[in-house]
């Protein structure tokens, strides 16, 4: 067995259901050593492929290995791997230096009171570290968790939705610790819904929307399939209505129309028409007040990707 | 079999938020109530036994047990923390066996030894002897059925108090058959045998209480390692 093999999970056609509700669909991907961002709206299965690849899930149909051996009901995958869950949960009246301390010890390392000190300085918590939990901020909480899941120095890092309630400081701080980890060639995968965090962060993408495996690949992949795509503006301007002359010639849009609240364009690409319309405006000589982005909202990305 | 890290987080998470408190406030009364009995009614031999046999082993000793056993384990799988054990490699069976030996030791602290303090109270040594031996085995067995409940449900209190009260509390008062399944008979039974001819109303006879309460400990402890072994975490669904 190579150390890649060590570190990567690996899903075969797994599926899983609660009663009638299919929370992940007929999912195949590999996932190996780097920062793997798992993208995709709330509800999507994020959460549930993280569960079943951390072993608190047995999938209902289909495999699914972590280092080459199935992770359900096998405590001594934690020996190789982390597990960061969503939420806050963690011992309040525990100081942040024993809650990591304890996560060492049961981790029966040699050492827990280094072990303890590394992972504490990786998440940059060494100031608050001895003080209760219960006093801590969601993004303190957020980070000495990480801090638990990361004192044995794990091959395979799980982390649901990690940025979550972290202000921007600690957003870059975090973001740099999994970039870092994932250098090292450790298997760091995190969920998010927010495709920017997953594009500072994730080396590769897997897009999940409605349980299933929507879109894999880098982020320059994705991020072509979604600025390709046609899409509709509002514009608003001194003079709509020759605006609307103007655009309807150019190659990046598909059609205008002028309602009461502005132009409504269907552009043919999202980058090529962004960039565009600036200059068009200008060498007409109209002044442009707004331009908005009509279905820019998440679910439109992705049902999208989906449709494509 | 046994974690300290575990059990010290158990022991204060169970201790912790003046819940030490309000498991004294029991085991106070039923002391202060042997102490004002011996003061007033000293000529009356059945009260020790009545007292502290029946309220001791019926309301003060399960409901100890109920309140400490169910919260060891369940309060972390309610509130997800019970990750942060069982995303280690330490086995199942250790997490069961270090929470039930907490909330035995902190029932018995709690429930068990005022028993033998009530009864010492009520000048009754042999007495306090026998209530000791059978709120020590009581609580080893509720212990380990209530731990086991809250690896089983998330309403483990209400299960636990349904049996606490209707089985214990009426059915078996009512049907003689029912006691064959009561833990606090079972206790009375150790008491009984231990300080005999104290008017304990014991249920069950000592070998029945003796193997029915080993298979009801082995029993749940199991069934307790069982399900913490396929301990699931819910997603978001679609």
């Amino acid at each position: 067995m190579t150390a890649n093999d060590m570190s990567s999970i690996e899903l075969r056609g797994v599926s899983q259901w609660y009663g009638n509700v299919v929370a992940v669909n007929d999912v195949t991907m590999t996932i190996g050593p780097g920062v793997t961002g798992l993208l995709g709206p709330n509800g999507a299965g994020k959460s549930t492929l993280l569960h079943l690849m951390a072993g608190f899930l047995a999938p209902s149909r289909g495999e699914l290995t972590v280092g080459g051996a199935p992770a359900w009901r096998r405590p001594d995958v934690y020996s190789m791997l982390g597990l960061v869950t969503e939420g806050e949960s963690a011992y309040p009246f525990l100081t942040g230096a024993e809650f990591v301390r304890a996560a060492a010890r049961l981790h029966r390392l040699p050492d827990p009171a280094a072990a303890t000190r590394r992972a504490i300085g990786l998440v940059d918590m060494v100031g608050p570290m001895n003080r209760r939990i219960s006093t801590y901020s969601k993004g303190m909480r957020q980070r000495i968790r990480v801090a638990a899941a990361l004192v044995h120095d794990p091959e395979v890092l799980l982390l649901d939705e990690p940025f979550n309630g972290m202000d921007p400081r600690q957003r870059l701080q975090m973001m740099d610790l999994l970039r870092r980890l994932g250098h090292s060639g450790r298997t760091i995968v995190f969920s998010s819904h927010i495709l920017e965090e997953v594009a500072e962060v994730a080396g590769t993408i897997q897009v999940m929307v409605a349980g299933r495996l929507a879109a894999s690949g880098d982020f320059r992949a994705i991020r072509r399939l979604m600025t390709s795509r046609p899409h509709v503006f509002v514009v608003r301007s001194g003079d709509d209505r020759r605006l609307a002359s103007a655009l309807i010639g150019r190659p990046a849009v598909r059609g205008v129309e002028l309602t009461a609240d502005g132009l409504q364009v269907q552009a043919a690409d999202y980058g090529a028409f962004s960039l565009d319309i600036a200059g068009l405006a200008r060498a007409e000589g109209i002044r442009l007040r707004e331009l908005l982005p009509a279905d820019e909202s998440l679910e439109s990305v992705f049902a999208y990707l989906v449709a494509s | 079999m046994f974690n300290p890290t575990i059990a010290s987080i158990t022991l204060r998470a169970a201790l912790g938020r003046r819940r030490a408190l309000l498991y004294a406030i029991p085991p106070l009364i039923l002391i202060g109530v042997s102490a004002i009995l011996r003061l007033t009614s000293p000529a009356d031999p059945a009260w020790p036994a009545r007292i502290l046999g029946t309220f001791g082993f019926s309301v003060v000793l399960p409901l100890t047990a109920l309140i400490i056993g169910t919260s060891v384990l369940g309060a972390e799988v309610d509130d997800g923390s019970v990750v942060h054990l069982l995303a280690t490699p330490v086995p199942r069976r250790v997490i069961v066996a270090t929470k039930f030996a907490v909330a035995t030791a902190v029932t018995i602290v709690f429930a068990a030894v005022p028993e033998l303090l009530a009864g010492l109270v009520a000048g009754q040594g042999r007495l306090a002897l026998g209530l000791l031996a059978g709120a020590l085995v009581a609580a080893v067995i509720y212990n380990a059925l209530f731990v086991c409940l809250s690896t089983a449900t998330s309403r483990a209190l209400v299960a636990g108090l349904a049996y606490v009260v209707i089985w214990e509390g009426v059915l078996a008062n009512l049907v003689g058959g029912a006691r064959i399944l009561s833990i606090s008979h079972y206790g009375l039974a150790v008491a009984t045998a231990v300080a005999p001819g104290q008017a304990l109303k014991a249920g069950v006879g000592l070998t029945a209480a003796g193997v029915l309460g080993a298979v009801v400990t082995a029993g749940t402890l199991a069934a307790a390692v069982r399900r913490l072994g396929s301990f699931t975490l819910r997603g978001d669904t679609a």
